[in-house]
């Protein structure tokens, strides 16, 4: 395949017009993600309860593969548990980087599309970084002042 | 060492063409993703004609040994070999033979200076002069330094233009200042710096200078002497020469009194179990086995770019590059990072409608070989404005043709994505 189509409508549309972008200002964690080699960068804010994702958006820059994941992302984990997030995010993670991973679960949605993105193995950190940002916020503790940065750099060769 | 064995890089009188001339590169004829590859990242590492590949494979084939201390007849021919490439270097750069050490490249020999005459030279509350637009290999070894020698670091400013604002020069090298280490060609905007001019004034103030000199050795000619610099480090993988060796120059005063680098063989002259004394400059900063076959591989890549000529390599350089400006700025959205006037072969951009790895991605597509990201420039980016850029670097065996096909590229990259 050539990388025009990895670049699907879809994707072009949410890199341009990236969804639940923007500040939340009652947000209980923020994440900055990182990748300075390629100069991503997307801040993701999300009210998180002990259950679910209530709210989630994000902000930042980066290449059309990485705003559009975060954007799909956002649409796929708001009002979702934490339980299912986990699952989306072992998904979407197997789907770009499994050695043998079969067809994508049905449960991405929207997401499937960059599948393609496996092919292009320099490029899996760019479809990452929102999705390492999310396993953080999993991780810290609710709120937290000084976040640590994530970065996804070690996700493919280094360039 | 000159091994013209295959008479292809003896100085002679006749010019050869440049298409002649890229047909000494393998490596140029060959198909990526479908497209004729054309390969415009040269300032990330060139690629090596076969006068070079096959002086690598001739010392190992017949004359790899260890050098300098083997008594036998391998070892004086690998010896005789090194120490030719040395004094090939030297005079490539105008400088004596004992004042070029090798390195790994610049990154190393600029480490060299801040392990050995840093170390001597800077103290508390001295300062080390730098600029805005350093690569970090220029930039991050010095906060190290003045970390740990609690001195600090000033900046020359860039202006938005994308050259050195000198208007402020005098201001900044007076006081504590110590050492003045500056980009001879900014890889990120192509700027050419007035090196001459800028050790002229250093000196004045008693300050000495380094010049990074990876993105020029190999693009320009460049006399130490007349440059009246103090130290110059170079990158042998960008002109031509293999990866894994470079070269310091320092003046021989200067390296004389300097404390050793690293510790061990090669770099001594008598040792006995509590101390040892040290062979002089430049042995003195070559301890181990060195690169041996790519220093030889160096000083074959030295007479291959003098054979072609290096004004003759610049003016090609920028003709490329003026080519290039002048065809991508009529695409919608293109800003071209740098000056219009005293640049060298390199063009950095940003397009409004892509980011730089869509591009190079994109690009990759079409056999087009760029380069996207922050350059190793960080806080020069910022102070730009622009998160990430890609860049197109040219070198002699590029074509006019090939520019031409790369703004093609361009305009489809950014019809697709606008």
């Amino acid at each position: 395949m050539n990388l025009e189509e990895l670049y699907q409508e879809i994707i072009l549309d949410h890199s341009k017009r990236p969804r639940n972008f923007g500040a939340l200002p009652d947000a209980t964690v923020t994440v900055k993600g990182d990748n300075p080699s390629c100069g991503d960068e997307v801040e993701l804010a999300l009210r998180l309860t002990p259950e679910r994702v209530d709210e989630v958006r994000f902000t930042g820059h980066g290449c059309a593969i990485c705003m559009a994941s975060a954007s799909l992302m956002t649409i796929k984990i708001r009002q979702k548990s934490r339980a299912e997030v986990t699952r989306l995010l072992t998904g979407f993670h197997d789907m770009l980087t499994a050695p043998d991973p079969g067809p994508p679960p049905a449960e991405l949605g929207d997401l499937q599309v960059l599948a393609a993105v496996r092919r292009f193995p320099q490029r899996v950190k760019c479809a990452m970084l929102s999705w390492r940002a999310l396993e953080q916020a999993f991780v810290q503790s609710p709120v937290s002042a000084h976040p640590p940065a994530v970065s996804t750099e070690a996700e493919s060769p280094a360039d | 060492m000159r091994s013209c064995r295959k008479g292809v890089f003896v100085h002679n009188s006749v010019s050869r063409s440049w298409l002649a001339i890229r047909e000494d590169f393998p490596v140029l004829n060959q198909q990526v993703n479908g497209h004729p590859l054309i390969y415009f990242d040269n300032a990330a590492t060139s690629q090596k004609p076969r006068p070079v590949l096959d002086v690598l494979a001739g010392y190992y084939e017949r004359d790899n040994a260890n050098v300098h201390r083997g008594l036998h007849e391998l070892s004086n021919r690998a010896t005789a070999a090194y120490e030719g490439a040395r004094e090939r270097l030297a005079a490539y750069i105008g400088a004596d033979a004992s004042e070029v050490i090798f390195t790994r490249g610049t990154t190393e020999a600029i480490n060299l200076i801040v392990y050995t005459w840093a170390e001597e030279n800077i103290h508390e509350g001295d300062a080390i002069l730098l600029t805005e637009m350093e690569h970090h290999s220029n930039l991050v070894p010095w906060q190290l330094l003045a970390k740990r020698k609690k001195a600090t670091l000033r900046f020359v400013p860039v202006t938005p233009e994308g050259v050195l604002d000198l208007d402020e020069l005098d201001r900044l090298l007076a006081g504590p200042v110590k050492l003045f280490s500056f980009v001879h060609i900014s890889n990120t905007l192509g700027t050419i710096n007035p090196v001459a001019e800028l050790c002229a004034r250093a000196r004045q103030f008693g300050v000495t200078t380094l010049v990074d000199a990876a993105q020029s050795a190999g693009h320009l000619t460049l006399n130490v002497r007349e440059l009246g610099c103090d130290f110059l480090a170079l990158s042998g993988h960008k002109m031509c020469g293999p990866t894994g060796i470079g070269a310091l120059y320092g003046r021989k005063e200067l390296l004389d009194a300097m404390p050793p680098f690293h510790g061990g063989g090669e770099m001594i002259s008598s040792v006995a179990y509590e101390s040892s004394e040290f062979k002089p400059a430049p042995y003195r900063f070559e301890a181990g086995t060195p690169a041996i076959a790519q220093s030889i591989g160096l000083g074959a890549a030295a007479d291959y770019l003098d054979a072609i000529g290096r004004e003759r390599i610049l003016e090609h350089d920028q003709a490329l590059a003026r080519e290039a400006i002048r065809l991508m700025e009529e695409i919608p959205g293109m800003r071209i990072l740098g000056p219009r006037e005293e640049r060298g072969g390199l063009v950095s951009f940003v397009l409004e409608a892509a980011h730089a790895h869509d591009i190079v991605s994109m690009a990759d597509q079409y056999g087009l070989a760029l380069r996207g990201g922050h350059h190793c420039t960080q806080p020069l980016l910022r102070k730009l404005g622009v998160p990430a850029a890609s860049r197109a670097s040219f070198y002699f065996y590029n074509t006019l043709e090939e520019v031409h096909r790369m703004v093609d590229v361009l305009r489809k990259v950014h019809a697709f994505f606008a």
